[in-house]
């Protein structure tokens, strides 16, 4: 089991044939996912790698072939238009990884994409991986195994570390979802807790967040109402000083600084383990998984 | 990117928002000129990209026009929260009856923008919102369709019993609303919106911060950046691609990817060390990245040991090494340096390092560890 991309997961890529939507494509078709269709516009007709068909269209990628899935790897102006192409083609999963989005964009594709009932994961995310099943995104395949640990992240890289550390320590994961660190995005924490509570592989979940914002605690908040499942979390910018803030209106929209200490404080209060350090981990996630 | 007081208000009142006239001055000369030609009393205003300028004494009433120049002479060149003041805005002062508070904000929690308005403008609003939160009105807006009619009237009605002064409130919202799509803004606000003892309507105060994602489909906000009033430092890590963010400490930072680049510092902090910087260089990284970064953390003269810390994703840790090598070739390095890199290509990474007689780990903690110890005990060493 796992959450959200598994075997059956039936991917196409919009922007296979730019920069990165190439090299991601082959490093996800080595991994043994489906990709099993491509678009780029005026490309309809080629192949990429010799195997994967490339359309025109997304809506001509679906019909020809039932994917389920898609992840964008196009430019930023144009990410939104992609986004909701692929919701209107009928796509039930979506995962953009395009960085630099405009939030006003966002604001648009964001209820979109809702009212034709398709997920969206990102914009500006690392993707997801079920390890041994799918990867959908850019998550290194190899520093990833599988086992019944749910990661949740807002962060790339750190995302990485974590994963590292507990495949390093024979800690196998369900599935690892990197939500990204946009204002607005597709899926949240509480989104990923909620499918990760219903997923009878995953034993512990593991959620790393930052500083900014609110959803670190809203999500303290899901986890002591709603899971039965064992929480571990990390907030980095612990020590990241206060910004030099510019007009009144972000405080009184939030009513909190969005401090690593408000978030730590909410963690500990919704009873979930606390990793200081990437490395904590480890011991927290071990505990959990043996009780 | 934040725009000074007087660029929002130029684009406000291109949208047609009532804004009393006023120019902009870098000399005491000039203020006094601008006060000359607006013929009554004015406000000479620091424009520097911080909150609480008021209060610091950069915000001064001059009844004329010898006396904006002996303001703007005080206020040019002070310095707010480590901003020194180029420019001041020399406007018209206004009369004020009352003072309203209007914002829109780009909202995480209801992702849309999100109005503000309260009766109770001014200085003071955050308190407003902690003691008084139901002297605030907050009104998410759907983007498809924009600030409605009916929306930009109940806002008004919000802050005047009076139709007049409520219908040119909501005159107002829709003005500053399209603004702040247009200029692709996270923030835009009017603080305070005054009547006057004539009743008419008008903004005082604007600030705006434009979604740095909007910058490259509008060059003409783009261009509105002023580079002189942000630390050097951070303006030539921007341009070459680097988010640098200059701090107190000895231990210099160079790390791909913002949450990893935090944990790095908090990691450094853990270990009893203190960070010099934050510095992300991002994904996709070249070694001409690493050769800026490396010039950036070096310049801190505070910088007393260096640590790299990356994990190759998209980042090719071959790349970094290659950057490395190069830098310190053209500029050895006068303080130690500690490479932690793992991911994509590492052997091929540790190979040239070694070669160049730079060793390194794997490890995040063992690497923190080092560089903290470095830079602390550097003497015993």
């Amino acid at each position: 089991m796992s959450i959200f991309a598994d075997r059956n997961s039936t991917v196409i890529v919009q922007g296979i044939t730019g920069r990165d939507g190439s090299f991601h494509a082959r490093q996800m078709i080595e991994y043994g996912t489906r990709i099993v269709a491509g678009v780029t516009p005026g490309k309809g007709g080629q192949t990429f790698e010799s195997v994967v068909p490339i359309f025109n269209t997304v809506a001509d990628a679906v019909q020809a072939t039932g994917a389920n899935t898609s992840v964008i790897y196009v430019p930023p102006m144009f990410a939104a238009d992609a986004i909701m192409e692929a919701a209107d083609s009928g796509i039930a999963f979506i995962v953009a990884i395009t960085e630099g989005v405009p939030v006003l964009d966002m604001a648009r594709v964001y209820p979109y994409v809702k009212e034709r009932g398709a997920r969206l994961l990102g914009a500006n995310c690392p993707g997801i991986i079920t390890p041994g099943q799918a990867k959908v995104g850019i998550i290194p395949g190899r520093i990833c195994a599988s086992g019944s640990v749910g990661v949740v992240s807002r962060s790339g890289t750190l995302t990485y570390e974590v994963v590292y550390q507990l495949t390093r320590a024979g800690i196998g994961q369900s599935t690892c979802v990197g939500i990204g660190g946009d204002p607005i995005s597709g899926t949240n924490f509480i989104d990923c807790l909620a499918a990760f509570e219903a997923d009878a592989e995953t034993k512990v979940v593991c959620m790393m967040g930052e500083i900014g914002g609110t959803d670190e605690q809203e999500a303290a908040t899901f986890v002591r109402e709603h899971m039965s499942k064992p929480v571990v979390g990390f907030i980095a910018g612990q020590t990241a000083p206060p910004g030099r803030r510019m007009g009144h209106a972000g405080a009184i929209i939030s009513g909190a600084s969005g401090t690593a200490a408000e978030k730590i404080a909410a963690f500990q209060e919704a009873g979930m383990g606390v990793a200081k350090r990437p490395k904590d981990f480890v011991e927290l996630v071990k505990a959990r998984l043996n009780s | 990117m934040n725009i000074h007081e007087y660029q929002a208000k130029e684009i406000l009142r291109a949208a047609g928002v009532p804004i009393p006239p006023g120019e902009i001055a870098t000399t005491p000369d000039q203020a006094e000129a601008i006060a000359r030609r607006i013929g009554k009393a004015v406000v000479v205003k620091a424009q520097v990209h911080v909150g609480g300028r008021g209060k610091a004494g950069g915000v001064k009433l001059a009844k004329s026009p010898e006396e904006a120049r002996e303001k703007a002479q005080a206020i040019l060149g002070m310095s707010i929260k480590g901003l020194t003041v180029q420019k001041v805005l020399v406007a018209e002062a206004a009369d004020i009856a009352s003072e309203a508070y209007v914002g829109i904000i780009m909202d995480r929690a209801s992702k849309r923008p999100v109005f503000m308005v309260s009766a109770a403008g001014g200085i003071d609003i955050e308190e407003v919102a902690a003691t008084t939160p139901e002297k605030i009105l907050k009104l998410p807006i759907d983007p498809r369709y924009g600030l409605l009619p009916f929306q930009a009237m109940r806002l008004g009605f919000f802050l005047y019993d009076d139709l007049a002064k409520a219908r040119a409130a909501a005159r107002i919202m829709g003005q500053l609303y399209r603004a702040f799509v247009d200029s692709g803004c996270s923030l835009a606000e009017i603080n305070p919106l005054v009547v006057t003892p004539a009743g008419e309507v008008v903004a005082i105060d604007a600030k705006m911060a434009i979604d740095d994602n909007e910058l490259d489909r509008r060059s003409s906000i783009a261009v509105l950046r002023d580079e002189s009033a942000e630390a050097p430092s951070e303006v030539q890590a921007r341009n070459a691609g680097l988010t640098f963010i200059k701090l107190d400490g000895n231990v210099g930072c160079c790390v791909n990817g913002a949450g990893l680049a935090m944990a790095t510092m908090d990691l450094v902090k853990y270990y009893g060390g203190e960070p010099a910087n934050f510095l992300d260089i991002g994904g996709s990284s070249n070694p001409e990245k690493v050769v800026n970064a490396l010039r950036i953390i070096t310049a801190d003269t505070n910088v007393k040991a260096i640590l790299f810390n990356i994990f190759g994703g998209i980042t090719r840790t071959d790349d970094v090494a290659n950057g490395i090598v190069t830098a310190t070739k053209t500029n050895p390095l006068q303080v130690p340096i500690v490479i932690r890199l793992t991911g994509t290509n590492e052997e091929l990474a540790m190979k040239i390092l070694t070669e160049n007689g730079f060793s390194a780990s794997s490890d995040m903690d063992e690497a923190v560890q080092r560089a903290v110890a470095l830079a602390t005990g550097g003497k015993a060493a």
